[in-house]
């Protein structure tokens, strides 16, 4: 369920392809945040599945559904149900693995994404319940967001007036800020921030961001 | 913002409407979408509802491990022979709510209302009352608007999720749903509605969530079954004047207690109920998902 003042579309809904939002549903987006967050330009795909996605992955088809996922299809695809067909043809190598991923949710999967010149990164993302998922890593680095909205994860280096410089920005963009939770290693060392917003944010807002001094990166994911 | 099903009773005694009409204002204000907009959405909901109740009906739908499938035909051909204890009305829904649960547990398009475990109860029970009084889609579109505004109630006031509550959570919930829409549909009062949602959701009360070898299958399937033929005798109940002692907003808070005094092996964890008896574990084994 989502809970944010639960509207009369999430009591009747998601429409979905079955059997289960949390092992279907939810497997699905966490396929297709992985795509959105590490790009489209892969050829192999390893899902380390952990806990209740490791023991039940295959009764529930959560297999099917990450890899529809990593396709770039929606939850409600009829086509989810051939994803592993889909992936062949498009020449796309998949694996699964089981693994202890650690303390974290039952339903979490490691996903790494394999390129032509070999090189890897990956997300962690949990299902959390009703099809609603949670990112939790991108490449060893520690985050927290839901990609219910569009989201901009932006590396700086902590100094005074960092975050208001970056909202700044985005007001200037006409775009209104949901959450905004800031991470740094330690005090002056590099801070990650993860900003959810109420718009999609344009392209050249990013650059206007990028350009913020101290600024190291700046990713938009949009809502999946 | 509606919060129990006295603010609903209230809100529908000050502006002389039905729940679905309290529904529909609330979602419209609180997405900042048009009426028609809300519901074309619901329309789209209620086609894949219909085409979900009704496929399994004549194809024998196998789920992806095989436990189950082929139920929602056997008992469609059964009722055309004629000759049942409980008659066309009710054997007609059984086989509806057995059909969205194996298009479901066969990887198939469903909506999950509330829950995908629980996807078969809401469609069946609203089609098949609808086609008693030759309902129009309008009719059915505002059926699914008032099942939904007593799913908000009890998500906000308790649980919609079996790993939370058990299955009186999943299956009693849109049981309660599927027994407000009836009577609304039928023409009785807001308060006949809760009557019908309190006395459903009440028969429901403690059931516990089980699922073999952890898949939403066996025992979900047929208790879909189950949560059609509650909500309909609910309904019918409620439309004759039956009340229920104990009001929804109470039964609802009893419903959340019983699920927090659950133990987790009985909450979707697979470890207790019908999931730890011999042939479940049989079964888990014979298809690797022990
Ligand atoms: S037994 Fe559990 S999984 Fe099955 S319908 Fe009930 S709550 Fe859902």
């Amino acid at each position: 369920m989502y809970m944010k003042g639960i509207g009369v579309f999430d009591v009747m809904g998601p429409i979905m392809i079955g059997p289960s939002s949390s092992h279907t549903a939810g497997a699905e987006r966490l396929g297709r945040a992985a795509r959105s967050i590490l790009g489209e330009e892969f050829n192999k795909v390893n899902f380390y599945l952990h806990g209740s996605f490791a023991k039940t992955y295959k009764g529930h088809g959560t297999d099917r559904a990450l890899v529809a996922g990593i396709l770039g299809m929606e939850t409600y695809d009829e086509r989810i149900k051939y994803s592993f067909d889909i992936a062949k043809e498009n020449k796309i190598e998949v694996n699964f693995i089981e693994e202890d991923l650690g303390e974290v949710h039952p339903n979490t999967v490691k996903i790494e994404f394999v390129k032509d010149d070999e090189s890897k990164s990956f997300i962690i993302g949990s299902s959390i319940g009703g099809g609603s998922i949670a990112v939790i890593n991108i490449d060893g680095e520690d985050v927290y967001f839901t990609g219910e909205y569009p989201t901009l994860i932006i590396k700086y280096k902590d100094k005074k007036g960092m975050i208001s410089k970056i909202s700044l920005a985005i007001a200037l963009g006409d775009i209104n800020i949901a959450t905004l939770k800031v991470d740094r290693e330690s005090k002056g060392e590099m801070a990650t921030a993860v900003i959810e917003t109420d718009h999609k944010v344009p392209e050249n807002i990013i650059d206007e961001i990028s350009k913020i001094e101290g600024v190291s990166s700046v990713k938009f994911i949009d809502a999946i | 913002m509606y919060k129990s099903a006295l603010d609903i009773i209230d809100l529908t005694e000050k502006y002389g409407c039905r729940i679905c009409d309290v529904v529909l204002m609330n979602e419209c204000k609180t997405s900042e979408k048009s009426k028609d907009e809300v519901r074309q959405r619901v329309k789209d909901v209620l086609n894949v509802m219909r085409e979900s109740a009704k496929s399994g009906l004549n194809d024998s739908i196998k789920s992806v491990s095989g436990i189950i499938g082929g139920n929602a035909k056997k008992v469609e051909e059964y009722r055309k022979k004629g000759r049942t204890v409980c008659g066309d009305v009710v054997n007609k829904a059984v086989a509806r709510a057995l059909s969205s649960s194996e298009v479901n547990a066969a990887m198939g398009k469903i909506v999950a209302c509330p829950t995908a475990g629980s996807c078969g109860i809401v469609p069946a029970a609203i089609i098949t009352s609808g086609e008693i009084i030759n309902a129009d889609e309008e009719l059915l579109i505002d059926a699914l608007l008032t099942a939904s505004g007593i799913g908000q109630i009890i998500a906000k006031n308790a649980t919609l999720s079996g790993a939370e509550g058990g299955c009186q959570a999943e299956c009693g919930s849109a049981s309660a749903m599927a027994a407000a829409a009836i009577v609304e549909m039928f023409g009785g009062t807001p308060k006949m509605a809760f009557n019908a949602s309190a006395i459903a959701l009440k028969n429901i009360l403690g059931l516990v969530c089980d699922p073999v070898a952890g898949l939403v299958e066996v025992p979900c399937s047929k208790r879909n079954a189950m949560g059609v033929v509650n909500a309909m005798s609910s309904a019918d109940m409620a439309l004759s004047g039956v009340e229920s002692v104990i009001p929804f907003d109470e039964v609802v808070t009893a419903m959340y207690k019983v699920g927090k005094m659950l133990p987790s092996e009985l909450r979707e964890t697979a470890l207790g109920g019908l999931a730890a008896t011999p042939t479940a574990i049989k079964i888990s084994k014979e298809i690797g998902m022990e």
